[in-house]
């Protein structure tokens, strides 16, 4: 689709653009057309100057950091450590922790949300009646605030809350949740799920809408049952949606996975035991807790390569072409 | 031609750009008028803002020419606002700090030695009680606080009543306190926990309690002398306040970790019937919870009496010299005064850390401040190099027992053996 053009086109593109720039300087001169689009490039040149500061240079700046013994508090000169953080994270078990933690995060909580997302799609999208309200309904947790959510998750998980008391009395045994380094992570990947469905919702509904009505009826002429026109039609012509959805739901989940774990995990930092730490939050403690910004900006650069990875993967695994 | 308009908004959005990209000049213009303007940072906590203002009012007018300002940041991000200014090359002069986490402030060399002849070490030994030498380092003093805090038992007279205990006798000892826990707990049929009889939560007071209280009643130590060793398993009394201090969430069941998210809230909403906590907490029971009908007790003993104390201590940042230098030892001079620490109890409820104003009759004998003044000479505040990090240490050893049933005896090894590791990289460097 349109958003994923090949390279080839792309490089013709630019070459253009090569040409149309020398031009544009000789016939600026007296030409109003061209002053016009001057001043319409330098415009769109101040958020990319403001990117470059704000986004572009500190990113690069972390690679030289990680490789310094840079402590936050300290004012003399940072030294110079070649791969030394490297090493010590790679030795660190909880840093270990946290990047398995967050490949469950990531698996579980993307997967979860892209199945929720489509089924509450799907049903909204066959129904004619409040469907605005329903859309409302599973929108508002998405523009809630996260710490409030958190919170009202504790209370309802704790020891003698309202979920518990359902579960005793329905005969089962009273569960842990957040208390227990089995489930934590579990609880707090569903609150996630939870949040985000309406996000997914959102993107989902307006890829039903572009599948042409023309293919189901051609598909029921041919006599297909319900389940192979999901199959064969809806999956496949929702195919840019998916994987748009699954990369920047990959992506916010690494960042949400922080403020969550900060307000849900029982001490704060992604207990207990570690057990729903997620690199972000490694990475802040090692930051701003014990102030070694050499460690912090090595993780960094590992959470960097590994998104990247990730992303390439899912953008070539998931994207396929479908004509019809 | 650009059209005028064009031209204009071109023009105001590049100075715009360029106003972001240069350094401002702010702090110089502050010196024009030859007054020395010192920057005093503090943590967030309204009763203690409002009277550094007035206090700082005071110390401008008796001294002319000497300007501070006062700036705040919340307790839990103080430390990530300092460490963010750093690289920036501002910040305060003066610095009020966490007394735990100064040993990693000096590490860093954020901050300067108190200059020995404003604060003599005498003087402070002589004036000051014993616990200042937390944050005596390398034989300087780097900081000196105005004010500090004890723990102590904090209980529900109304809950005692109820549970047929007499709320004008508290627990003393050890077997006391294990006691009324008990019968202090409701459970339903279930074995769920409907009323704790004694708060326990780990990541609060509670690994203060274990290291500084429990461990030293027990009369073991958890530091050598020279603060380099971790010598807290060499006595049975560390596994033994370890153990201890796990009965309660475990054999006597009288606890849960999270019980209403924390121990301050079960204690609060009456669901807790004793915990143990800080006379900064006062001041917070006051206002959440004004018809709260609870007393204060020293914590239970054993071989002896010990509790935890901790406090809030001002430095001298590493670049401040000169005139500067002279108007911020006046400055700390100033909130070390016997005056101000009798306003600082007042305002905030924190102790003064001076033992001649502290041990004062008025104050040895109020009912709420009292039994955290009369725990104050067996206090001990704790040296950590990590605090962070040595809290997160003994909240994973509880949890191992608690959690993974591993054996307590391993787990307290284990916590040693980790803690241990951590002073060993503070010292080697």
């Amino acid at each position: 689709m349109e958003q994923f053009k090949s390279p080839q086109n792309q490089n013709n593109k630019t070459n253009l653009a090569k040409k149309k720039k020398t031009s544009l300087l000789h016939k600026f001169r007296g030409n109003l057309k061209y002053q016009k689009y001057l001043f319409v490039y330098t415009c769109l040149l101040l958020p990319i100057i403001f990117y470059l500061g704000i986004r572009i240079l500190p990113t690069l700046f972390t690679f030289n950091v990680g490789f310094r013994d840079w402590n936050l508090l300290s004012t003399d000169i940072q030294p110079f450590v070649g791969i030394e953080n490297y090493v010590t994270l790679f030795q660190d078990e909880i840093f270990i922790k946290s990047i398995f933690n967050t490949l469950i995060y990531i698996i579980l909580g993307v997967s979860g949300q892209l199945l929720f997302g489509i089924i509450v799609a799907l049903l909204l999208h066959k129904i004619n009646r409040f469907v605005g309200f329903f859309r409302v309904i599973y929108f508002i947790p998405y523009v809630t605030s996260i710490v409030a959510i958190s919170w009202v998750f504790q209370w309802i998980l704790m020891g003698n809350g309202i979920i518990n008391d359902v579960l005793v009395n329905l005969g089962f045994p009273a569960q842990p949740f957040l208390n227990s380094p089995d489930q934590a992570i579990y609880v707090i990947i569903a609150a996630m799920i939870w949040q985000s469905i309406g996000f997914q919702m959102v993107l989902f509904l307006a890829g039903l809408e572009n599948i042409p009505e023309m293919l189901y009826e051609a598909a029921d002429i041919d006599g297909a049952t319900g389940w192979q026109k999901f199959w064969h039609v809806t999956v496949p012509l929702l195919n840019p949606t998916i994987v748009f959805s699954a990369v920047i739901g990959t992506i916010t989940f690494i960042q949400v996975s922080f403020t969550q774990v900060i307000n849900m995990s029982m001490d704060g930092s992604g207990g207990p035991l570690n057990s729903t730490l997620s690199v972000v939050v490694y990475i802040y403690q090692l930051a701003f807790k014990q102030f070694d910004m050499g460690l912090a900006s090595a993780a960094t650069v590992i959470l960097f390569l590994f998104i990247l990875a990730l992303t390439i993967f899912q953008m070539k695994v998931l994207t396929k072409k479908f004509d019809y | 031609m650009f059209k005028r308009w064009q031209l204009a908004l071109l023009v105001i959005l590049l100075s715009i750009v360029m106003a972001a990209c240069s350094s401002d000049d702010e702090s110089s213009a502050n010196q024009e008028d030859g007054d020395i303007t010192l920057e005093y940072w503090q943590y967030s906590f309204d009763s203690k803002v409002s009277l550094m203002d007035e206090l700082i009012a005071e110390f401008e007018e008796a001294n002319p020419g000497i300007k501070v300002k006062q700036t705040n940041f919340p307790y839990d991000q103080y430390n990530e606002q300092v460490a963010a200014q750093v690289p920036a090359g501002r910040g305060p002069d003066v610095i009020n700090l966490f007394y735990g986490w100064v040993p990693t402030y000096v590490d860093a060399g954020y901050l300067q030695p108190l200059p020995q002849d404003a604060f003599p070490h005498e003087d402070i030994e002589s004036e000051f009680f014993p616990l200042v030498e937390a944050t005596k380092m390398d034989g300087e003093y780097w900081t000196i606080p105005t004010a500090v805090r004890t723990l102590a038992l904090f209980y529900n007279k109304d809950l005692f009543e109820e549970a047929g205990l007499d709320p004008n006798s508290p627990p003393e000892t050890w077997e006391e306190l294990e006691d009324y826990a008990v019968q202090l707990t409701k459970a339903d049929g279930n074995g769920r926990l409907e009323q704790s009889g004694m708060a326990w939560e780990p990541a609060q007071q509670g690994h203060h309690w274990l290291r500084d209280g429990l461990t030293l009643q027990a009369s073991g130590q958890v530091l050598s002398e020279d603060r380099k060793e971790v010598v807290w398993a060499n006595d049975p009394a560390g596994l033994e306040a370890f153990k201890y201090w796990l009965s309660f969430p475990s054999e006597l069941g009288t606890s849960e970790q999270g019980f209403y998210t924390d121990d301050v809230t079960a204690f609060v909403t009456e669901k807790a019937a004793m915990n143990i906590d800080g006379s900064f907490r006062v001041g917070t029971l006051q206002n959440d919870a004004p018809d709260l009908n609870y007393a204060i007790a020293p914590l239970p003993g054993k071989d002896g009496l010990s509790t935890n104390a901790s406090f809030w201590t001002n430095g001298i940042t590493a670049r401040v010299e000169g005139e500067k230098l002279e108007a911020a030892t006046k400055f700390l001079e100033f909130l070390t005064s016997d005056d101000v620490m009798e306003r600082w109890l007042d305002a905030t409820g924190e102790l003064p850390a001076k033992e001649s104003v502290a041990m004062q009759d008025k104050y040895v004998n109020d009912e709420i401040y009292g039994p955290f003044i009369e725990s104050l000479p067996f206090a001990n505040a704790h040296f950590f190099v990590d605090e962070t990090r040595e809290r997160d240490l003994v909240i994973d050893a509880a949890n191992r027992v608690l959690m993974e049933g591993q054996d307590p005896e391993e787990a307290f090894n284990q916590l040693v053996e980790a803690t241990q590791k951590l002073y060993d990289e503070y010292w080697e460097e």
